[in-house]
């Protein structure tokens, strides 16, 4: 079977590179669309209040917005098959308005569905393997996972299996579904961290001890939001046998001693930074040696079915450089710009990772429309064995892509305009919906991103400046993660007008840092000013090979003030 | 109860499909410039109770009162910008919402 | 307050005993955590003896009378407070046997995690119960064949299923 046999990827025998139901998974997701079914029934006929029916709406991922309800898909460690993103371009246009919202959570948000369609559009998501389930509440939410699993060059381990482990062990737990609020797993398998697993209610490192056996470093207490946290070793090495063990003890101990007298003061990293790390190790260890860790001695076995799933698709042997990608750069500037930046190196030679940029100059961060998903199902299909990911900064990644294909691949993106050249550049800007659609915002935040986006929209200027990460959030609940932003914009209101902080010096990966404020807020037409003064200034003091984080940890936050300041005494009031 | 210090609509959202309504002369409108004014605090307190009656008839969720400045036809806008935004929609997509439906102007 | 009982309300044969009220000589009585020791000293065989509990006990202030209690109810301040869902399972592992009640305003949905972590009983308030009858309560138990997790009670596993059908 290749990459160019779509008809072979539709088979029910086809290899499979990512985790497939069995009926047990497939009874459990029919099971909650027909319970769902049955408590919308009830809150239509009053048996349920709001305040009872909210948990149990919100742990199947819908939420009431600003203009109509919202629901959130999950996408398991952020891994699709083509078949099931032509199955979210379908729902968009029956039971939406024709697109979604890839999030920082790698899931997709529906913004305008009825309530009454919901049970419907859930269904419609179980027949593709696909669920909303614990999207939101106060409940292990999506485990999230370095979006380059299983391909990149400096994997130890692919992350996905574990996730899907979790993904199962999460699911519906009757002991922990209740929690003091929202907890968030994430895990990383490789020497960089693209899974921001530093700033997660959990994060989990792959990694491997003296023996060369794998295990976990457990890390947490990591949260963003009011009350920015970088996590703390919780466990130095985890050896697989005992993850879940530990993990139920960690959730234990948060499920009793977490705060619920105060909803800004509830998550683990509270109780973390209020009781100390080393108070909480000791609870947690000494749960762990209480518990009857004997009902987990299976669980390994469990581990290596599922990993099996996550087999690498059968790759061509190539040379380890394309002769067609290399004579299609000199041939077409633009897409040598699209091989340049959007393109990373594969683990096997002759292959690339192609990420695909939801970040059009002007457009809004994250959205796609169900024909650019469709378009991209298909390109999935002829140039990377039907597989996709999504990645916590809203873009969309082909893992499996032959250099040789890269031309073809990219003339396909083009077209459904899908191409921007600007993957980590400082227009691929992390942006939640902000006042535009969630009613926890208060301001918006896509039409910042599109401002400074079209103020950086010359491609070689982007291309000067290098990578650069700006996140933008609309309110302190930080859904934009614009506290590890090396720029972070954080939305809110000052005497009645949208007003925006600006932060520097955040970092998601496993250096994180929480960015610093740079002064007091500016106005949405200052914005952009304000931006670009930072980044010349960057620009003028940056030494060979710096990123804009480089620079600032180097020269310090104050003198990134000073040269604001100089700008204002020309008038503008920063 | 608290002052009152501008007149003020009803806002809620309808349970069924989440869109933003407003209570008018006989039940819930799609359209603000069909609420009815609350002039004063008397009027916005029956105002706020005939609409919270409606929560318990499983109608609407999410009821609150409104600041509104009155325009020259009459019709009320939100003072916030939050709750200008529900009036209208997402300013970043000015072909959904009730601003496409022709609603807000 | 209504008793739900492998999905149906059941009539109560506990009484909860106020605090003024004097102890009897028989009868199943639930005193409150405070009356606990004293209740321990004076009731005789003839009494049946419970304790409601508040969610945040210690299960060690239990451990030792847990062997001549029959009843253990956690009470439930909110349904969205799931700390009595963990007190339930730690007070399993301390070894008490006895009858584990949920007291407070559950909702039916509650059912299958009430039953997962150790309970037997659920008491809810007389409003609520109207609100979610018996069929409610039924249909919440039987929602789901089957659990993911392991090592709590109630439904099978899907993993240890999973293992089982692997071995034919």
């Amino acid at each position: 079977m290749t990459a160019h046999d779509p008809e072979a990827l539709r088979r029910p025998n086809a290899p499979t590179t990512t985790y497939r139901y069995d009926d047990y998974d497939a009874a459990f997701v029919r099971e909650r669309v027909a319970e769902f079914r049955e408590q919308v029934r009830r809150r239509l006929s009053g048996a349920l209040t709001e305040e009872e029916f909210r948990p149990f709406r919100l742990m199947n991922g819908l939420y009431l917005q600003l203009h109509a309800y919202m629901l959130r898909v999950a996408i398991p460690y952020g891994t699709l098959t083509a078949r099931q993103m032509r199955r979210l371009a379908d729902i968009a246009d029956r039971w939406d308005k024709g697109y979604g919202h890839f999030t920082t959570r790698q899931n997709l948000q529906y913004n305008w569905p009825k309530l009454v369609d919901t049970p419907d559009i859930l269904e419609a998501l179980a027949d593709v393997e696909m669920h909303a389930i614990q999207t939101s509440g106060n409940c292990i939410r999506n485990v999230t996972a370095d979006h380059f699993a299983g391909v990149a060059p400096d994997e130890i381990e692919d992350p996905r299996p574990t996730a899907e482990f979790l993904r199962q062990w999460s699911s519906l737990h009757p002991e922990f579904s209740f929690l003091p609020r929202k907890f968030k797993i994430a895990v990383t398998g490789a020497e960089h961290d693209r899974a921001a697993i530093m700033v997660h209610d959990i994060g989990l490192r792959i990694v491997r001890n003296d023996k060369g056996e794998i295990g976990y470093q457990v890390v947490a207490g990591g949260g963003l939001g009011r009350s920015p946290f970088v996590g703390k070793v919780v466990g130095d090495f985890v050896p697989r046998h005992d993850l879940l063990a530990f993990l139920e003890a960690i959730m234990r101990v948060y499920n009793r001693f977490g705060r619920r007298d105060n909803k800004y003061k509830a998550r683990i990293k509270i109780l973390v930074h209020e009781k100390g790390i080393d108070d909480i190790r000791a609870e947690v260890e000494a749960e762990f040696a209480a518990m009857d860790r004997s009902v987990f001695v299976h669980d390994p076995e469990e581990f290596e079915r599922i990993a099996g799933f996550f087999a690498p698709p059968p790759y061509e042997s190539l040379a380890r450089d394309s002769q067609i990608l290399h004579a299609a750069k000199l041939e077409t500037p633009a897409f040598a710009n699209f091989a340049d930046v959007n393109v990373s190196a594969h683990k096997i030679p002759g292959y690339a990772i192609v990420t695909v940029s939801l970040k059009p100059i002007g457009g809004v961060p994250g959205d796609a429309t169900s024909d650019q998903m469709r378009v991209l199902a298909d390109a999935s299909e002829r140039f990377g064995f039907g597989e996709l990911r999504v990645s916590h900064e809203q873009n969309i990644i082909l893992p499996h892509v032959k250099q040789d294909d890269l031309f073809a691949l990219w003339r396909m993106l083009d077209a459904a305009g899908l191409a921007t050249a600007n993957a980590g550049l400082v227009s691929d800007i992390i942006a939640c919906p902000g006042m535009d659609y969630c009613s926890l915002a208060t301001a918006r935040s896509i039409p910042i991103a599109q401002a400074i986006s079209k103020r950086f929209a010359d491609m070689s200027r982007q291309r000067r400046i290098g990578k650069l990460g700006i996140k933008i959030s609309g309110c302190i609940n930080a859904c934009g993660h614009h506290h590890v932003g090396a720029i972070g914009i954080l939305g809110l209101e000052k005497k009645g007008q949208e007003s925006y902080q600006i932060t520097l010096g955040g970092d998601p990966t496993f250096s994180a840092s929480i960015g610093e404020i740079l002064g007091p807020g500016v106005t949405a037409e200052q914005a952009p000013d304000v931006i670009e003064h930072l980044v010349d200034f960057y620009l003028a003091e940056r030494e060979e090979g710096e990123a804009f984080i480089d620079t600032w940890r180097r020269i310090g936050h104050a003198r990134f003030k000073d040269a604001l300041r100089r700008e204002g005494e020309d008038g503008a009031d920063i | 109860m608290a002052s009152f210090k501008h007149p003020q609509i009803l806002i809620a959202s309808n349970l069924t499909d989440g869109e933003v309504v407003f209570l008018g002369a006989s039940g819930w409108e799609r359209d603000h410039r069909r609420a009815r004014v609350a002039l004063n605090a008397e009027e916005a307190a029956a105002l706020e109770a005939s609409g919270k009656r409606d929560i318990s008839a499983n109608r609407v969720v999410d009821v609150y009162l409104a600041d509104v400045e009155i325009g020259g036809d009459g019709a009320p806008t939100p003072m916030h910008y939050r709750e200008r935004m529900r009036v209208k929609g997402p300013s970043v997509r000015l072909d959904l919402g009730k601003q496409a439906a022709g609603g807000a102007p | 307050m209504a008793l739900i009982s492998d999905g149906r309300f059941i009539e109560d044969d506990w009484r909860r005993l106020a605090e003024e009220e004097a102890l009897p000589k028989a009868g199943k009585v639930i005193v409150s955590l405070a009356r606990l020791p004293h209740a321990l000293e004076v009731l005789g065989p003839e009494s049946a003896l419970g304790v409601i509990v508040p969610n945040t006990t210690e299960v060690l202030a239990l451990v030792e009378s847990a062997p001549r209690l029959q009843l253990v109810s956690i009470s439930f301040p909110a349904f969205s407070d799931g700390r009595g869902f963990s007190l339930a399972g730690l007070l399993r592992r301390a070894g008490f046997k006895g009858e584990l009640r949920a007291s407070g305003r559950l909702v039916a949905d509650q059912y299958s995690h009430a039953v997962g972590c150790g309970f037997d009983t659920i008491e809810i308030p007389d409003d609520l119960a109207e609100r979610q009858g018996e069929e409610q309560w039924r249909a919440a138990l039987n929602a789901y064949a089957m659990s993911y997790q392991r090592g709590y009670p109630g439904r099978g596993s899907i993993l240890e299923a999973r293992r089982r059908a692997a071995r034919p």
